[in-house]
């Protein structure tokens, strides 16, 4: 018994650190000092935002279609789009968040990478190429593909919308918190400037632009994160053995650092927090919308793979680099304040290492590419919100698909301008808010609301439209609720005393819900559109599984 | 159904394609999860093993290189499923396909 329940809290612990670092990281939670101006690191960033817009211009002028738009015409190969997933994977907060967690903690960052790596493996053996086979622009083609379109595309698309709104405002905050320590700008410049930035990249270059803005920030941050890393062996003369040797003897918890800590929580929060990060990434439209950017379920595969290469590589370079800066940082007296405390607080970490080890241009680069980051997560971020508006909403829902491919991305143009403005100005509101729980939130109804119905539309024959939409809002509903009435909201925004749910990670209850839901609502459904949608089912199963029908790459 | 797809399930290739493919995505989901599992156990039921060093006056422990080790192992069991999936299955896929569509 109790190795059980120590099992549990070490899964736990394991994975509670791991959202933490997500949820910390992403948003940049907490108080933050404006650091001095970084002439440097600001023209380096300016030139990232030179090319990429460069590059959307090159884009632009190759998108025509809706499927150039939506999919970059399905034409990227597979090691591209395993870098571009691999971009959208690895955000400022797995850079900063996870080696300022090793500088501090030591091994409990290596559960984090751990857990969040094998993930992959799971996405590529169940849904991967099954997305390809049946999806065409967005995650609804699949969870409508023989249910009823009107309702079941709206409740996909609503569920899209909402994590898309949830995330970005959290990744504005996060950028506004992150500009005053790399730069040392204002909180409103890097609120406007990112909004602008991913208005100007979608709108005009489509899927192909936030594809290869994808692409190179991932090239970027692998190999700025290769060369930190070497230029800190260099300082050990390239044993990595002494590199750990004086990160334990450094630190001041030494020996300690090898174990995990021991923050304990119950089981049932493990469990759920498992689940939501296990299928919240299935979840998120923007993840799942990259799988139609390449030509066939053989590319798709591929992207998985590769994508999963350069996410374990990116998580040891992390590792790596927060053990770095244990002695290189955390022994030099320039970056701890009077009270020996790391200047900037456990997120720059890496940042001041760039410092140390490459003086202030490497600085510079190393401030500059986690910034931009930030602007290749938002761009995918927008341009799935868009989608979910022009194709599922518009498009299917409203002109019920009589809808041309220029009135269609021209809606897709005015709902990314409306999301820009609306992140911009949400960013600005939240600037002084607790928005923590936003990242849960996003993760949560992501896992709760498309997941459940995802996943239940290519593997569960029964399952009807009533069942999908009634489970579907039901799990809606309850992550909403759960959010509101727990900790995250109720305690921490609302400053009630006690939360009325308990649970911080509420993905099992609402999952739970769903997926009842869904089965419950499906098998006392006897109505003739229940018929209908269970008929549809082996064709649908024939073209997931072969590929037969499927859409096919644009040429150019 | 369109004369295509009914030819399709009518092929018993295709049932063994559905089944030889589950079989295998199946066992190698449940050898990842057995894996994560394990390190996460080890991690607690042992913490001595987690922070033992691999050699006598290594700093390296069990428990990094085994992390490392399990994202590098990540990797390649993607790689495995990707080359029988991209070699043997879809080579099944397309007879069945071009047969079908004749």
């Amino acid at each position: 018994m109790k190795r059980v329940s120590s099992f549990a809290a070490a899964l736990s612990a394991a994975l509670f650190s791991a959202s933490a670092a997500f949820a910390a990281g992403d948003a940049i939670t907490g108080v933050v000092e404006k650091q001095p101006v970084n002439v440097t690191a600001i023209i380096m960033f300016l030139a990232f935002v030179a090319g990429t817009l460069g590059l959307t211009y090159w884009a632009a002028r190759q998108t025509r279609s809706t499927s150039d738009f939506y999919t970059a015409g399905g034409g990227i190969t597979g090691f591209q789009n395993g870098l571009a997933i691999a971009g959208d994977y690895m955000s400022a907060a797995a850079f900063l968040g996870l080696s300022g967690m090793v500088f501090g903690k030591g091994v409990d960052g290596i559960f984090y990478t751990v857990g969040w790596t094998v993930g992959w493996p799971l996405i590529l053996f169940m849904i991967a190429e099954r997305l390809r086979n049946l999806g065409r622009f967005t995650f609804s083609d699949i969870t409508s593909y023989r249910l009823d379109q009107t309702s079941i595309r709206s409740l996909s698309a609503f569920g899209a919308l909402t994590v898309v709104i949830f995330y970005l405002i959290a990744q504005m905050v996060g950028a506004g918190k992150l500009i005053q320590l790399l730069f040392g700008l204002e909180y409103s410049y890097a609120v406007v400037l990112v909004g602008v930035l991913m208005v100007l990249y979608v709108t005009f270059g489509g899927m192909l632009a936030t594809t290869w803005v994808q692409i190179t920030k991932a090239v970027l941050l692998l190999g700025g994160c290769t060369i930190l890393v070497l230029l800190s062996l260099w300082h050990f003369n390239f044993d990595p053995s002494a590199l750990l040797s004086s990160a334990i003897a450094n630190n001041p918890s030494h020996e300690k650092i090898l174990l995990p800590s021991s923050s304990i929580a119950d089981p049932l929060s493990a469990i759920s927090l498992g689940l939501a990060l296990m299928c919240g990434p299935a979840g998120l439209p923007h993840i799942l919308m990259r799988f139609f950017t390449v030509p066939d379920a053989k590319a798709a595969r591929k992207s998985v793979f590769y994508a999963t290469g350069f996410i374990a590589y990116f998580f040891i370079l992390a590792v790596m680099i927060g053990f770095a800066a244990i002695t290189i940082v955390g022994t030099n007296p320039a970056f701890l304040d009077s009270a020996g405390k790391i200047l900037g607080g456990g997120n720059m970490a890496a940042i001041h290492l760039s410092k140390a080890v490459g003086g202030n241009v490497f600085l510079g680069f190393i401030s500059a590419v986690a910034f931009a980051t930030i602007l290749a997560v938002v761009s995918g971020l927008a341009l799935a919100g868009a989608s979910a508006v022009s194709h599922d909403l518009y498009a299917v829902v409203i002109k019920k698909g009589k809808a041309t491919g220029a009135q269609e991305m021209r809606v897709s143009r005015i709902a990314t301008l409306f999301l820009g403005v609306m992140a911009i100005v949400l960013g600005l509101v939240f600037e002084n808010q607790n928005i923590a729980f936003m990242v849960g939130l996003a993760f949560g109804l992501a896992a709760s609301v498309n997941f459940p119905v995802l996943f239940m539309s290519i593997f569960w024959k029964n399952m009807t439209s009533r069942g999908a939409l009634i489970g579907g809002f039901l799990g809606l509903i309850s992550a909403v609720a759960f959010v509101v009435l727990g900790p995250a909201v109720w305690v921490n925004v609302m400053h009630f005393e006690k939360p009325i749910f308990p649970y911080e990670q509420y993905a099992l209850f609402s999952m739970t819900i769903a997926f009842t839901g869904i089965w419950f609502f499906s098998i006392t459904d006897k109505s003739a559109r229940a018929a209908l949608d269970k008929a549809g089912f082996q064709e649908q199963f024939i073209r997931s599984e072969t590929g037969l029908g499927a859409a096919a790459a644009s040429s150019h | 159904m369109q004369p295509a797809y009914e030819k399709i399930a009518r092929d018993p290739r295709f049932a063994e394609l559905v089944s030889k493919r589950n079989r295998f995505a199946l066992a190698l989901s449940f050898i990842v999860l057995g894996v994560f599992s394990t390190f996460v156990f080890v991690a607690v039921a042992g913490h001595g093993v987690f922070a033992a060093p691999l050699a006598e006056g290594s700093p390296w422990t069990w428990g990094i290189i085994g992390g490392w080790i399990i994202q590098i192992f990540a990797f390649l069991i993607t790689g495995v499923y990707t080359a029988r999936a991209n070699g043997e299955f879809d080579s099944l896929i397309k007879s069945i396909v071009a047969e079908a569509t004749k």
